[in-house]
């Protein structure tokens, strides 16, 4: 067993069979479900209780499990991408080019809202374009795991892979129309004038342990984190699912109403969440009736753009800068939802 | 004398760091000062572009990550 005290074996002695219980009971989770709300809870099928407590017992473990695994996939896959490298490649890349390479790798570069003003200076120091910064900033808040893990988990995969299409779309051409634009004199001038002087960052090298518990570091942080907000969203899905008749928000959120999308993006733009606290929200506006595109739109305008973002940013960009930050996305985010909305 | 550094502009993981250090530094009697760095110009000074960091002595040793503590102590011994 002397194999098992180095840290790697070690590691991958716990994570094969925890991977090899996780697929039996994802497997079993909704024969599971029924049997705990039918056969020991004695509830009837077909009953609005039965279903809404079925719903629960499934949903709950289900989103749980997929959220623990790919935060835990995420978490390991970040550790090979640091902002570093991402303003490396970026740096040598023109305009469009580098507006799909920077909203792509704005899904696996690690950040946080909080580090978005040293990102910024740092990739503009470095002859990043500024729309192409522009393009990172705006995939990096709003296409992550957990918006993408929770929309899988509870509207199935189409839904997931639209929002994160429409995401890479807009983080795509908001940067291009944000370089076409020649904003620069709009950033502030200590920005550039600013000499980097410092050391490079030494003796960071990771090794595979290091990985493996950065994604469990990842999971302990985000699951925990989100878990009061998932349980929240499914309780009022289990609720709808169970009682409320459908239909009825359809007049008002619905396809019908053109003026649904830009009204859910202007409430959404003062607003901040993260992805997890707007999905109870979601979760009974799209139960209720009201049209995917208008849902996703109020989603996306509720993560991507915030004021508490824009008072961080406004130390480096000058206000003309930031209202044009602000247009572009917001447009973007409106015409995606008018799409949505007119092919579904 | 140890002088280390905090960067940080105020985010929760930020005062983490400090806490951490503080802890560390503490029980493990290192004799070291430690401030924390909020001014982004000073910030930018150290060329990082995740905060929050650790600068031990005037070099970044660390950026964009909560150490462990054990792993905080040996860099700071």
């Amino acid at each position: 067993m002397t194999f098992l005290k180095k840290p790697l074996p070690m590691r991958i002695a716990i994570i094969s069979p925890l991977l090899v219980a996780w697929v039996l009971i994802y497997s079993v989770l909704k024969r599971l479900s029924e049997y705990l709300t039918y056969n020991i809870f004695h509830l009837t099928p077909g009953t609005h209780l039965g279903d809404a407590v079925a719903f629960f017992f499934y949903d709950t473990p289900k989103v749980l499990m997929l959220l623990t695994l790919i935060v835990f996939g995420i978490g390991v896959l970040r550790s090979f991408f640091t902002p570093e490298k991402t303003r490396t490649i970026l740096a040598g890349k023109k305009t469009i080019v580098g507006n799909v390479f920077a909203a792509l790798l704005g899904v696996v570069t690690p950040f946080c809202s909080c580090s978005a003003v040293p990102l910024f200076i740092g990739f503009v120091q470095a002859g990043v374009p500024l729309g192409v910064t522009f393009s990172f900033l705006i995939s990096a808040p709003m296409v992550n795991e957990i918006a993408l893990v929770l929309l899988f988990g509870l509207f199935g995969w189409k839904v997931a892979a639209l929002y994160v299409g429409m995401g890479l779309s807009i983080a795509l051409v908001s940067g291009i129309v944000i370089g076409k634009l020649r904003m620069e004199k709009h950033v502030e001038g200590w920005v550039y004038d600013m000499r980097m002087n410092g050391s490079e960052i030494a003796g960071q090298k990771l090794t595979w342990v290091d990985r493996i518990d950065a994604g469990w570091q990842a999971v302990k942080d985000i699951v925990v984190k989100v878990l009061p907000y998932i349980v929240a969203g499914i309780l009022v899905g289990a609720a709808i699912h169970g009682w409320v008749p459908a239909g009825h928000m359809a007049k008002i959120m619905g396809a019908h109403a053109w003026w649904s999308v830009p009204l859910a993006v202007i409430i959404g733009i003062p607003m901040y969440s993260n992805a997890a606290g707007i999905i109870p929200i979601v979760e009974a506006l799209l139960a209720k009736g009201a049209a995917l595109g208008t849902v996703l739109s109020f989603m996306m305008s509720v993560i991507g753009l915030s004021l508490p973002e824009m008072v961080i940013l406004r130390k480096v960009l000058k206000p003309k800068l930031i209202a044009v930050f602000i247009a572009v996305v917001g447009c973007g985010i409106m015409i995606v939802g008018f799409i949505f909305n007119l092919i579904l | 004398m140890k002088k280390i550094q905090i960067l940080g502009t105020g985010c929760p993981k930020c005062k983490k760091l400090l806490e951490t250090t503080l802890k560390v530094v503490k029980d493990g009697n290192i004799d070291a000062e430690v401030t924390k760095v909020e001014d982004i110009n000073e910030i930018m000074k150290f060329n990082i572009m995740t905060t929050p960091a650790l600068v031990i002595d005037g070099v970044v040793k660390m950026s964009g990550r909560i150490p462990k503590p054990d792993e905080l102590k040996t860099m700071l011994q």
